[in-house]
């Protein structure tokens, strides 16, 4: 399968990714590349088999319902960019 | 041209968990901004979420509460979206398995029973905050929010009109609470609704273009903001204009809904399971034990009430408004030992009106069922009339103490003495003679006004019914 131009856009939009103008043909051609592999494994048929949403065929384990974290605020604000009174500085985010 | 407005409601509510959805981290509310924020909910890179025992059995006991399915094996999905309150750039949900699929709600309202049927209930983690104010053109993020365990509660468009959806919102609230899954403070948006509100023409099959309103965080705004839209569709709709799909936002102030976001540009939120996260299995035992240690469902109960104490719908739906309230009255019964109907109307009575009066909830009332049972009892052998045993309750109210105590300090004994209360209307009888004479001309009211005097005359102490008697007899 390949991909339009504007098929591209969505994707890098949806992707927050900025590409420029002239890379756009590369990053349709590599995708596109992506999708044929995806095609390959279409051809295999695959009637009556139940799909799988993980590799591995077991559940999960699951977690008792303790509090087990301490405070670290103070650890990963060290590198973040902006902080002020505790809280992660972003630029302005309007909905 | 006669409109029926449709509803879907979309409730999200917060498991009540000691810690997150995916990490150990606490999910109190109120703690310094950031402070319960761990590396798995700020998204730091190569950390596993580890999904929450407790939040997994709060999802089947709801499920299992709105006889909905339980799914054997679910799956979460990353729904993908980029917004700096999220910090993985994903929120793990769950997409086409949910953990509970089908179920419906019973609901009271105007004395009808309605029945709403759910779409599905699944489990999510909850974002962070955004703070716009005050930092200088920035945009402040406090993730302490950010993993707290949801559970998305949605209901099919079964709801007609506002009054529908709040009875089905209020009913939802006071399930999750009942069984304890959720707190269910609204305040604190322990329990958040979204109503999809659309119109039609009555009698039509087809939905109408829907819109989906947020920020719906308390009944009545949820009542206003679906009357309110409703009306903008119904007026647009006769104008000749089209709904327009799109998610708006209710504005209290100006009791107005307005446009957030179209669908035109509808995220995309490509949806995929997560691959830190193998399928949930959920064990039949698990199921079975959960059930087994379910409480008596708020449905079951009041028609116990109304079959147990002889009670009408109006009274057992008032005592089964909470667990609490419904557990008040038994303890109250069962202490007293007198007439259930009593109990039921100085609890919906007396002790609701005080309760209301301090905005207390009924677990923390000052009056506990054995302090009050004591009181019906003194009622109920004619020890304290009804209205001096209202003065008595509101000194219990109000210092506590021991009802036999209460009512000989503050001399509120009743007066049955055969003698005394014959004194009584005897002196009544001889200051009163207009009062007689009309009785004997034939005027009622006249007898009433005779009883009133008596027990002005014993300070509201005499006991009402004898003293009627007696009046009766003498005046015979």
């Amino acid at each position: 399968m390949s991909l339009s131009h504007d098929q591209i856009r969505r994707i890098v939009k949806l992707a927050r990714i900025a590409i420029r103008p002239e890379e756009s043909e590369a990053v349709r051609a590599r995708l596109s590349c992506v999708l044929a592999l995806v095609d390959e494994l279409r051809a295999v048929d695959t009637t009556g088999v139940e799909p799988m949403s993980h590799a591995v065929d077991v559940g999960q384990r699951l977690r008792r319902d303790e509090v087990s974290e301490q405070d670290n605020h103070a650890v990963y604000q060290s590198v973040a960019p902006a902080v002020q009174e505790n809280l992660y500085l972003v630029p302005k985010v309007i909905e | 041209m006669v409109w029926e407005v449709v509803v879907g409601i979309e409730t999200h509510a917060q498991l009540a968990t000691a810690s997150k959805m995916f990490s150990g981290a606490s999910t109190a509310f109120g703690a310094a901004p950031n402070t319960q924020a761990s590396a798995v909910d700020i998204a730091l890179p190569g950390v596993l979420p580890v999904a929450n025992l407790a939040a997994i059995e709060h999802a089947i006991r709801f499920g299992l509460a709105v006889r909905g399915t339980i799914n054997r094996r679910s799956i979460f999905a990353r729904k993908n979206y980029f917004y700096p309150d999220l910090p993985k750039g994903y929120q793990i949900s769950q997409y086409e398995s949910p953990i509970v699929q089908g179920g419906k709600l019973t609901f009271q309202l105007d004395g009808r029973e309605h029945i709403a049927r759910l779409t599905r209930a699944h489990l999510e983690e909850d974002a962070g905050k955004s703070l716009h104010e005050d930092f200088h053109g920035m945009t402040g993020i406090d993730l302490n929010r950010a993993g707290t365990p949801l559970l998305e509660i949605v209901s099919e468009p079964d709801l007609r009109g506002a009054k529908e959806a709040v009875g089905y919102a209020r009913a939802l609230h006071a399930l999750v609470m009942w069984i304890g899954v959720c707190d269910g403070n609204m305040q604190e948006g322990s329990f958040r609704c979204d109503a999809n509100v659309s119109v039609r023409r009555r009698g039509e099959s087809v939905l109408g273009t829907r819109c989906e309103i947020k920020n719906l965080n308390s009944f009545r705004f949820m009542e206003r903001a679906i009357e309110f839209e409703a009306k903008r569709q119904i007026e647009l709709t006769e104008d000749g204009g089209k709904v327009v799909q799109e998610t708006r936002l209710y504005d209290p102030d100006r009791d107005e809904t307005r446009s957030m976001r179209t669908k035109e540009d509808a995220q995309d939120y490509r949806y995929f399971p997560d691959p830190d996260l193998l399928p949930l299995v959920i064990s039949e035992q698990m199921i079975h034990d959960i059930e087994a240690a379910m409480p008596e469902l708020p449905d079951a109960r009041r028609e116990r009430f109304i079959r147990e104490y002889a009670l009408t719908p109006y009274d057992a739906g008032l005592l089964t408004v909470s667990r609490t309230a419904a557990d008040y009255y038994e303890a109250l019964v069962k202490a007293s030992g007198v007439e259930p109907k009593l109990c039921a109307n100085w609890q919906t009575g007396e002790l609701s009106a005080a309760l209301n009066r301090e905005e207390r909830d009924i677990a923390a009332s000052p009056v506990s069922p054995p302090m009050l049972a004591g009181l019906l009892k003194r009622v109920t052998d004619g020890t304290v009339s009804g209205k001096a045993a209202k003065q008595v309750f509101e000194v219990m109210w109000k210092l506590g103490g021991v009802v036999d105590e209460i009512i000989e300090r503050e001399g509120l004994r009743q007066v049955s003495d055969a003698g005394a209360i014959e004194k009584l209307v005897d002196a009544v009888l001889a200051a009163n003679e207009r009062l007689v004479g009309d009785y004997r001309a034939g005027k009622d009211k006249a007898f009433n006004a005779l009883v009133g005097q008596v027990m002005k005359a014993s300070k509201g102490k005499a006991n009402p019914v004898q003293a009627a008697e007696a009046l009766r007899r003498k005046l015979g």
